[in-house]
C-alpha cells in the first residue's frame, strides 16, 4: 500500500468537502477489485467438456451486468464481469481462480459453477478471504458459515428438497414401498441422503430398493425394470434430465404405475417431459423455486414480462424456454442488491457482511412467496420450494410454499 | 533429434533457480500467480515427458496417460489424506504404484500395436475415472467428492512462501527426471528402446529383448507421469475424477507434438506450451473480438486449434525440431536444401 489508510481517509473526507452534493463524509473503503469506477466480478463455469450445457448460465450473467452498466452500473460503479473457462476440471478451476483472485484481483466471485471445482476452490478462497458467493450448486455443503465463513450457496440446496419429498410421500400415501434410481455421483448422494432423513428411522423399512447408475451409462432401462420388480408404489427418480426422461419413459412402457416423484434439475418441460411423452408423465411430482418460462399462467405476470424484454433485449435469438437463463437473471439480481447494500464500503469482508443479511428480500422470478433470507449463522439464501404436478403440458403448482425448518 | 546444448541448458537452469528470488524486487513481475503457472507448466511437462519415452523413443502410442497421471495424483492424495504421509514421501511411492500399473498394462499391450494400442490406452483413460468413483473404492477415494488436501508446507523454516517453495520442489523433481531420462537414453537400454521403435524386427533379431523393454518402457513412462500426477495432487491440493477425464491424455499429446516427438527438451517446450496456450486461448479470443474488432466470435478452443495449425504447418517437427533446423540452415545456408531434404523424409517416414 502506497498511501497509509488515514492519509487516504483524509483525502477523501476533504474530497467528499468540496463536493457538496455529496453527503458529507461518506466513508470509501476499497479493496481489490473496487474502485470509483469499477467493481471486479470473477466468474468461471464449463463453456467447454462435459457439462457445457450450462455455459448458458455464464452467457445470461455477462448480459445482466450489461443491462445494469447500460443504466448507470451500481452506484455509479460499473460491473467489469470476468469470465472464464474451467471446462469443469476441478485442477484447471483452481488455476482461472488463482487467476482471477491474484491477478485479475477480483472483488468477489460469483455464482461459479459446480460441485467438485467450487469445492477444489473452497478452502483457497476462505484463506484468501475473498468472498465465494452464490455459487452455482446445490450441494448442502455451501452454507457452513463456522467452517468457510466467505462461502455462500443460493438455490434451495438437494438435501432440504429431497427432506420435503419424503414428508410429502409419508404424509399422501399409505404403506410407501419407494423405489429410488439413483445418479451415482455427488448430486444422487445429497438427495439420497436427504430423503433417508425425511423419511425419519422407518428409512429402511419405506425404501423397497436403490439403484444406481453412472452419468456415462448409456440408459437406465435395466434399472427401471429392476425397481418395477421390487413391488415398489413410488418412484423417486433422481436423475440429470436426460436420464430422467428415459426413466420416465420405460416405466410407461413396461407398465408401472407408481406414484412418481422427480428432481427440480429435471423439472424441465422442454429437455424431459417432452422427451418422455406427455402422457407418460402426467401426475409426476416435483419442486420448484422459479417461474418457468413455459409455464402459460405466467404469461400476464410484470416480473416476467420484464425477463422476456430483458432476453428480448440481451440475448437476441436465444431459446426463451431455457430455464437457466432464468436462473442467471435472479441469481445476478441479488448479486447486484448486495453491491448496492455495500455502498462505498466495498471491502471483502463488508460484501460478506451484507450477503449475510437479507431479510425476505424479494427476488424477481421467484416463486411467489419464496424470499430471500440470510444471517451470519444462515448461509442457505433460498430455503423455500413449492411442489408441482405435471398436468397436459406443464407444471401445475400445488399446495403452499414450504420451507425445511432449521437445516 | 539432436540434443540440448549443454551450455544452454546450464545458463536456463540457473535463470530457473535464481528468477523466483527477485520476487521482493519485481513482486508484479515474479508474482506468486505466476510461479504456481510455471509449477503447473514444471507438472505439465514431466507427464509429456513420461509420454515421449513411451512414444517418442519407444514407438508405442498411449491415449491413456491421463490414467497414469490420475493413479499416481490419487495415491499421492490418499498416502496424505488417510496415513498422513509427507507430500515429498508419496512421489517414490506414486512412482512405484505406476510403473507397476504401467507394466502390467504394457503386458497386454505387447499383442497389441499401432491404432489397436491407441485404441486399448483410450479405453484405460475412460475407465480410470470411473473405477475413481466406484463405491466399494469410495471410502479411500472420496467418491465423486475427490479428496481435499493441504498445501506443502516450507520445510527448515525457508524464507520461502508456499507457492515459491512448490516451484522449486517441482523444479527439483524436474531436473533430476529429467538427468535420469536423458541418462537412460543414452545407455545400452537406450539405444534397445529405440533400435525397437525404428526396426523392431531388426532389434529383435539382434537378440534385444523387445518384450521386456516394451513392458518395462511402458512402466517407467506409466511412472513419469504418475509423478507428475502426485506433485499435481500437491500444487492443487485437491483431486476429484473429473480432474482427469480423457482430455487429459490428448493434452499430453498436443505437448509431445507440439514440443517434438523424440525430444527431451521438446517434452519441456511441450509442458510449457501446452499450459501456456491453454491459459491465454481465451484471452486471446476476447482480445480479438474487443480490442482489435474483429466481429469474429472465436471459442478459446477454436483459437487454440488455429495455433495448432498453424505450428504443425510451420513446424512439422515440434518447436524444437523446428528451431534446430532454422537455427542449423541460418548458419550454413547450403546446408538448407539437405536439411530439407532431411526433414522431408522423416515427417514422410
Amino acid at each position: 500500500m502506497g498511501t497509509s489508510r488515514r492519509g487516504f481517509v483524509g483525502g477523501v473526507s476533504a474530497l467528499a468537502l468540496l463536493s457538496s452534493s455529496r453527503a458529507a463524509f461518506a466513508q470509501k473503503k476499497y479493496d481489490n477489485g473496487a474502485s470509483d469506477s469499477e467493481i471486479k466480478l470473477g466468474h468461471c463455469g464449463p463453456y467447454s467438456g462435459p457439462a457445457s450445457a450450462y455455459g448458458v448460465i455464464g452467457k445470461g450473467i455477462e448480459a445482466y451486468w450489461k443491462s445494469v452498466n447500460d443504466l448507470g452500473g451500481i452506484n455509479g460503479r460499473k460491473i467489469n464481469f470476468i469470465t472464464l473457462d474451467d471446462g469443469y476440471s476441478p485442477a484447471k478451476t483452481v488455476e482461472v481462480v488463482r487467476q482471477l483472485v491474484e491477478q485479475d484481483k477480483v472483488l468477489c466471485l460469483f455464482n461459479t459453477l459446480g460441485t467438485p471445482s467450487n469445492t477444489a476452490i473452497q478452502k483457497y478462497m476462505n484463506q484468501r478471504k475473498v468472498p465465494q458467493l452464490y455459487v452455482a450448486t446445490g450441494a448442502s455443503k455451501w452454507g457452513r458459515p463456522k467452517e468457510f465463513p466467505w462461502t455462500m450457496g443460493y438455490q434451495p440446496d438437494y438435501h432440504t428438497e429431497a427432506v420435503i419429498y419424503a414428508k410429502h410421500i409419508l404424509a399422501n400415501i399409505k404403506d410407501a414401498k419407494v423405489g429410488v434410481l439413483m445418479q451415482n455421483d455427488d448430486f444422487g448422494k445429497d438427495y439420497v441422503d436427504g430423503f433417508k432423513e425425511g423419511l425419519g428411522q422407518d428409512a429402511g423399512k419405506v425404501i423397497a430398493k436403490l439403484v444406481t447408475y453412472e452419468v456415462t451409462d448409456p440408459t437406465v432401462e435395466s434399472q427401471i425394470i429392476q425397481l418395477k420388480d421390487s413391488g415398489a408404489n413410488v418412484f423417486f427418480n433422481v436423475a440429470t434430465p436426460k436420464f430422467a426422461a428415459q426413466a420416465i419413459r420405460k416405466a410407461a412402457d413396461i407398465g408401472w404405475k407408481p406414484a412418481q416423484y422427480m428432481t427440480n434439475v429435471s423439472a424441465s418441460v422442454t429437455s424431459v417431459m417432452k422427451p418422455a411423452g406427455f402422457d407418460n408423465g402426467q401426475g409426476i411430482i416435483t419442486a420448484a423455486y422459479l417461474k418457468d418460462p413455459t409455464d402459460k399462467r405466467w404469461d400476464d405476470d410484470a416480473e416476467m414480462k420484464t425477463w422476456r424484454a430483458w432476453m428480448d433485449k440481451y440475448m437476441p435469438g436465444t431459446n426463451q424456454g431455457d430455464a437457466n437463463y432464468v436462473y442467471a437473471y435472479s441469481v445476478s439480481f441479488l448479486m447486484q442488491q448486495t453491491l448496492a447494500k455495500c455502498g462505498d464500503m466495498l471491502t471483502h469482508e463488508n460484501v460478506m457482511k451484507q450477503a449475510a443479511n437479507f431479510q425476505k428480500l424479494r427476488v424477481p422470478m421467484l416463486l411467489p412467496g419464496i424470499t430471500v433470507s440470510t444471517s451470519p449463522t444462515d448461509y442457505y439464501p433460498i430455503q423455500a420450494v413449492q411442489l408441482q404436478r405435471f398436468k397436459g403440458e406443464t407444471w401445475d403448482l400445488f399446495g403452499d410454499v414450504m420451507a425445511a425448518e432449521g437445516s | 533429434m539432436p540434443a540440448f546444448p549443454k551450455k544452454w541448458l546450464w545458463i536456463l537452469l540457473a535463470l530457473a533457480f535464481l528468477v523466483p528470488l527477485l520476487q521482493p524486487l519485481l513482486p508484479d513481475v515474479v508474482s506468486n500467480y505466476r510461479l504456481f503457472l510455471v509449477s503447473t507448466m514444471i507438472i505439465a511437462a514431466i507427464a509429456v515427458l513420461g509420454l515421449n519415452l513411451l512414444t517418442g523413443f519407444n514407438g508405442q502410442i498411449s491415449l491413456g496417460h491421463s490414467a497414469f497421471y490420475a493413479v499416481g495424483a490419487y495415491t499421492a492424495a490418499i498416502l496424505m489424506d488417510k496415513l498422513d504421509m509427507p507430500y515429498y514421501a508419496t512421489l517414490p511411492i506414486a512412482a512405484v504404484m505406476c510403473f507397476i500399473v504401467g507394466y502390467l498394462f504394457g503386458l497386454p499391450a505387447l499383442k497389441l500395436e499401432g491404432h489397436y494400442l491407441a485404441l486399448a490406452t483410450f479405453a484405460l483413460a475412460l475407465s480410470v475415472p470411473q473405477i475413481l468413483k466406484y463405491k466399494w473404492l469410495e471410502d479411500l477415494t472420496g467418491g465423486v467428492q475427490g479428496i481435499v488436501l493441504s498445501k506443502p508446507d516450507v520445510p527448515f523454516g525457508l524464507p520461502l512462501n508456499e507457492d515459491q517453495w512448490l516451484y522449486y520442489y517441482c523444479l527439483v523433481v524436474m531436473v533430476l527426471l529429467y538427468w535420469a531420462a536423458a541418462n537412460i537414453l543414452n545407455s545400452r537400454s537406450g539405444r534397445a528402446m529405440m533400435a525397437i521403435r525404428d526396426q523392431y524386427m531388426a532389434a529383435d533379431t539382434m537378440g534385444i529383448d523387445t518384450a521386456l523393454y516394451k513392458t518395462v518402457t511402458f512402466g517407467i513412462s506409466a511412472a513419469y507421469t504418475g509423478i507428475a500426477g502426485a506433485l499435481s495432487a500437491s500444487a492443487i491440493a485437491f483431486v476429484a475424477p473429473d480432474s482427469f477425464n480423457f482430455f487429459l491424455s490428448i493434452k499430453f499429446l498436443i505437448g509431445l507434438v507440439v514440443g517434438g516427438v523424440g525430444s527431451l527438451a521438446g517434452s519441456v517446450v511441450g509442458g510449457i506450451f501446452y499450459v501456456l496456450v491453454d491459459n491465454s486461448a481465451q484471452a486471446l479470443s476476447t482480445f480479438v473480438k474487443n480490442d482489435l474488432g474483429l466481429q469474429f466470435d472465436l471459442s478459446a478452443y477454436t483459437v487454440f486449434g488455429i495455433i495448432l495449425i498453424v505450428l504443425m504447418y510451420l513446424m512439422p517437427m515440434g518447436i524444437v525440431g523446428g528451431v534446430y533446423y532454422l537455427v542449423r540452415s541460418m548458419r550454413s545456408p547450403g546446408a538448407k536444401a539437405r536439411e530439407q531434404a532431411a526433414l522431408k523424409q522423416r515427417a514422410s517416414s
